[in-house]
């Protein structure tokens, strides 16, 4: 395949693309002349290109088939080149001629972020402006969340969602059986013009949330006291390598809520293949090995009842650059997270240096890297416990723990020691009363207002746990991290209680017989 | 010696912050023994446009990896790269597509 055109060679001079003086034609049409080189050495010409482009999404959606015609689909806008770049193609889709149509119903959600940005009210506010302008334009649904609104999350965003009811899931041609006569169905009541656009528009008048009245500025952000807390919060991370995970987990919780409080079953992300092989590597390096596959894969369905499809990962960043030049796409951009002065860089920036800079040299690298996580599978990192019973999930990022209650405290003898060091006067080293091996002992001995540390490790995975280490003290996360951890605890206490009880009983058969 | 040339040089997906947010710049160049090439264009941006932290923008003599370049609306890999000859009215374009700064 197009493998075979790729060669894994260094770049030499003898390589260079031959001087303007003879413009070369497009490998597709073989007429225009060429204005992009996509993959290694492919030159498009414009047309061609779009159309290579604009077709890729197309056939991504329908070899997965996952999306099913009618379902509503949360796209999530960064203002970025990719994820705007993705709604263009779902506009196109919705366009075009009944055969070739999309027939899934999209929202929008946008997580404004500026606060942790170093964005200025007034910069926050601007940005706004501009999204709600490219997303008005659009007519779907949109939603909009600010990185605030965190601390307003419940607890359950951290819990697997009931996936859809009792009821099987039909297959995906049964899925468009039924609504292709349904639509025929509506075509013979008379209601031909039952189309998308329509449901959209009585969507609309329920769901576009500010903006219908010009607010005053400074009116739609949160509240400073809560910018504060947030910020805070990111403060308080040591390294960062935390805050872009912090910063992550966040955005991810806010647009899972807006899709359950919505009612969207899918959301749509739209990482490049170059920033999925950034991410794979990254991920690596941060000890997420075992879940590679759900954190870069095309559908990621940990959170259960809604599921994130990720459609732009076969796209590389510099086509989607290309694209939104040559068609108009507008983005938004709003500065990445900094590191104050003397922090060392993050993880992800440095893996984004590496890769980009060997790319330059080994024009195959991204696609190599993205290719390898391809043959990763989520099916081991989810069938790793006894089949049946549902694993036990990271507090933080869902996927099944890859720890064991007994190994972790060995494991982590650098966090032990810390939160012994750190542990209020009353508390004791031992003060705690090792009578548990999940960390409930020190769970139960109350110092009020104030969560352990170590109350929290046995709920984590190993890469949570490495970032965890890194963040604030736990009473500085937001309320739901910590009520959702609090039930976990004592759950985890009740089970052990009860465990006890029963390994008696059985301890007592062998002495009465 | 070669004439002035007059450019448009743009800026954009980000790299325009490295700019004072500026994506657009009407640039003329001097005369000089040499005809410009892109690689003495770059050259020149460091040293005229380009306020602080070069190495955002540039790596040795030409654009950090991740920064695209476009010339009259084409991918440089078309035009030669760094060895393209300026001509006066051309349009060159930078396109940032790194996700950190
Ligand atoms: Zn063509
Ligand atoms: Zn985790």
């Amino acid at each position: 395949m197009c493998q075979a055109r790729e060669d894994y060679g260094r770049r030499g001079p003898g390589r260079r693309a031959p001087p303007p003086s003879c413009p070369r034609t497009c490998v597709k049409c073989k007429e225009a002349s060429a204005v992009v080189v996509i993959r290694v050495g492919d030159a498009f010409c414009r047309a061609c290109f779009r159309e290579y482009f604009v077709h890729k999404f197309r056939a991504m959606l329908g070899k997965n088939r996952v999306i099913f015609p009618g379902e509503k689909v949360l796209l999530a806008l960064s203002g970025g080149p990719a994820s705007s770049a993705m709604l263009r193609q779902v506009q196109e889709g919705l366009s075009r001629e009944t055969a070739k149509r999309l027939r899934f119903v999209p929202g929008l959600v946008y997580v404004d972020e500026g606060a942790v940005c170093g964005q200025s009210p007034a910069q926050r506010e601007e940005n706004l402006a501009r999204v709600e302008a490219i997303v008005q334009a659009t007519g779907f649904p949109f939603h909009l969340a600010h990185l605030e609104q965190a601390f307003d999350l419940p607890g359950s965003i951290l819990r697997r969602g009931p996936r859809g009811g009792d009821k099987p899931c039909p297959s995906y041609k049964e899925a468009v059986e039924d609504f292709i006569q349904q639509q025929r169905q509506e075509a013979a009541d008379g209601d031909g013009a039952a189309s998308l656009p329509r449901r959209l528009a009585q969507l609309r008048t329920q769901d576009v949330p500010a903006g219908e009245e010009p607010a005053a500025p400074g009116a739609r952000l949160p509240a400073a006291a809560r910018t504060e807390e947030l910020l805070q919060l990111f403060e308080a991370a040591e390294t960062l390598t935390a805050k872009e995970e912090l910063l992550q987990m966040l955005r991810t919780h806010l647009i899972l809520h807006t899709a359950r409080t919505q009612g969207y079953t899918k959301v749509m992300m739209g990482d490049s293949c170059t920033r999925v092989a950034v991410k794979l590597l990254t991920n690596l390096a941060l000890g997420r090995g075992a879940f590679l596959a759900m954190d870069t894969g095309f559908m990621d369905s940990r959170h259960g009842d809604v599921a994130v499809v990720r459609p732009m990962r076969e796209y590389m960043a510099k086509e989607i650059a290309f694209y939104n030049h040559f068609f108009g796409v507008s983005t938004v951009i709003t500065p990445a997270l900094r590191a104050k002065r003397r922090e060392k860089t993050s993880i992800h920036r440095l893996m984004e240096d590496f890769l980009l800079g060997l790319q330059a040299e080994f024009p195959s690298t991204i696609s190599t890297v993205y290719r390898t996580g391809e043959k990763l599978s989520t099916a081991p990192a989810e069938a790793s416990s006894e089949p049946g019973a549902e694993p036990q999930r990271c507090l933080l990022c869902l996927c099944a723990l890859d720890t064991l209650a007994e190994e972790d405290l060995a494991l982590e003898p650098t966090l032990i020691a810390e939160e012994a060091a750190q542990r209020p006067q009353g508390l004791a080293e031992d003060g705690c009363c090792h009578a548990g091996t999940q960390g409930s002992c020190c769970q139960s001995s109350p110092t009020p207002g104030a969560e352990s540390r170590a109350a929290f490790l046995p709920l984590l995975c190993y890469s949570c746990r490495l970032t965890f280490k890194e963040m604030g003290h736990p009473d500085t996360l937001p309320p739901y991290v910590r009520s959702e951890a609090q039930r976990r605890s004592r759950r985890a206490e009740m089970k052990q209680q009860i465990q006890e009880f029963l390994l008696e009983d059985d301890d007592e058969d062998p002495s009465e017989s | 010696m070669a004439a002035p040339v007059s450019l448009q040089v743009e800026f954009g997906g980000g790299a325009e912050l490295l700019f004072d947010g500026v994506k657009k710049h009407q640039v003329t160049l001097p005369c000089q023994p040499e005809p410009w090439d892109i690689r003495n264009l770059l050259k020149w941006i460091k040293q005229n446009l380009l306020k602080e932290r070069p190495e955002l923008f540039m790596q040795g003599d030409s654009v950090r990896p991740g920064i695209l370049v476009l010339i009259n609306d084409a991918d440089w890999e078309l035009m030669g790269e760094l060895d393209y000859k300026l001509q006066d009215q051309d349009n060159v374009l930078f396109i940032s597509t790194l996700h950190g700064g």
